[in-house]
């Protein structure tokens, strides 16, 4: 691999580090805005580290959801890590204690910079670990000042923090909405939520909306 | 219960990500799967854009949310970062508020 190829490589994914910093300062705020604590909130950012699962569950939580939804909301919403790490597999190439590290720094932002750098397999493995690592530093960062900065402030609704959460996760599924689809997954989605919002305890509606996945999934699968 | 969820929540999420590096590749050439993990985000994101905006309680308002909201659409529409996008709705709300304009 050239060595400005690897150098674009770094500052890209220091880059992309930045901008998740950025987004890991609402995080930390609106995580404290929903009732969790800084410490709470930080070993998300260190041990969960994937915002849109941590996102999902600070808001069931903070929605009265309970634990259980709160959790299963999260877990759904991670398992598409999972199929990072299995296409990521055959180009980390990556055995014992390392694998552990990497299954930890397998997010959008990670799998997307390696498998945009497919050739040679050290740009692949080079951009993997630094925006993985930058983005870990500084979402962490994020988080921290974040989370201490809302716990100074005494009611965060009236900064609005809670129009912050739904704008949020629409800038999350935003890039998602790719084609005819999805919208009509999104849409169909968000009514199922909101029409079982005043019928089920908070936090259940939102996992019933996974079931349109489902069926949605099942219904192309007929049709192809 | 917090402690619960945040720590329950974090184990699973890791598993799921590890558990990508033990199976064999060719889980991958299942098509259902992939689907389906394309079309989790989509589903639950929006369910929780909806909630988070209508919902107090059990009950469906319309307040100063809706207004951020609607304002995040367009910092999206004009390409806005992360931290803008957040930024704008929270802003929208609160000046709403303040003015007396909305709940």
């Amino acid at each position: 691999m050239p060595r400005a190829h690897g150098r674009r490589i770094t500052r890209d994914a220091a880059g992309i580090g930045l901008a998740t910093g950025a987004y890991g300062l609402s995080f930390g705020a609106i995580s404290v805005a929903s009732g969790l604590d800084p410490l709470q909130t930080q070993v998300l950012s260190l041990g969960m580290f994937t915002g849109a699962s941590q996102f999902a569950l600070v808001g069931v939580l903070g929605a009265g959801g309970g634990a259980v939804a709160a959790v299963l909301t999260a877990w759904l919403l991670g398992a598409r890590n999972g199929l990072y790490a299995l296409s990521l597999s055959p180009v980390l190439r990556v055995t014992g204690p390392q694998r552990l590290a990497a299954a930890q720094l397998t997010i959008d932002e990670s799998t997307a910079m390696a498998l945009g750098h497919p050739t040679p397999a050290a740009a692949a493995r080079r951009a993997f670990w630094s925006t993985g690592l930058s983005v870990f530093v500084l979402w962490n960062i994020g988080t921290l000042v974040g989370a201490l900065g809302a716990a100074a402030i005494d009611d965060p609704g009236t900064l609005g923090l809670d129009a912050a959460i739904p704008a949020g996760f629409l800038a999350l599924l935003w890039p998602r909405l790719v084609d005819r689809t999805m919208w009509a997954v999104a849409a169909a989605g968000a009514t199922v939520a909101l029409v079982l919002t005043p019928v089920l305890r908070p936090g259940l509606p939102v996992l019933a909306a996974g079931l349109v996945a489902l069926a949605a999934s099942w219904i192309i699968g007929r049709r192809s | 219960m917090i402690w619960m969820a945040v720590i329950a929540g974090s184990l699973g999420c890791y598993v799921e990500k590890l558990i990508g590096f033990l199976l064999p590749a060719s889980v991958l050439e299942r098509v259902s799967i992939r689907r389906i993990t394309g079309l989790l985000p989509v589903a639950l994101l929006s369910a929780l854009v909806a909630v988070q905006t209508f919902a107090d309680g059990q009950t469906l308002v319309i307040d100063a949310r809706l207004a951020g909201v609607l304002a995040a659409v367009v910092a999206l529409v004009l390409r806005a970062p992360f931290l803008v996008v957040v930024l704008v709705a929270a802003i929208t709300a609160a000046l709403l508020r303040s003015t007396g304009l909305a709940a």
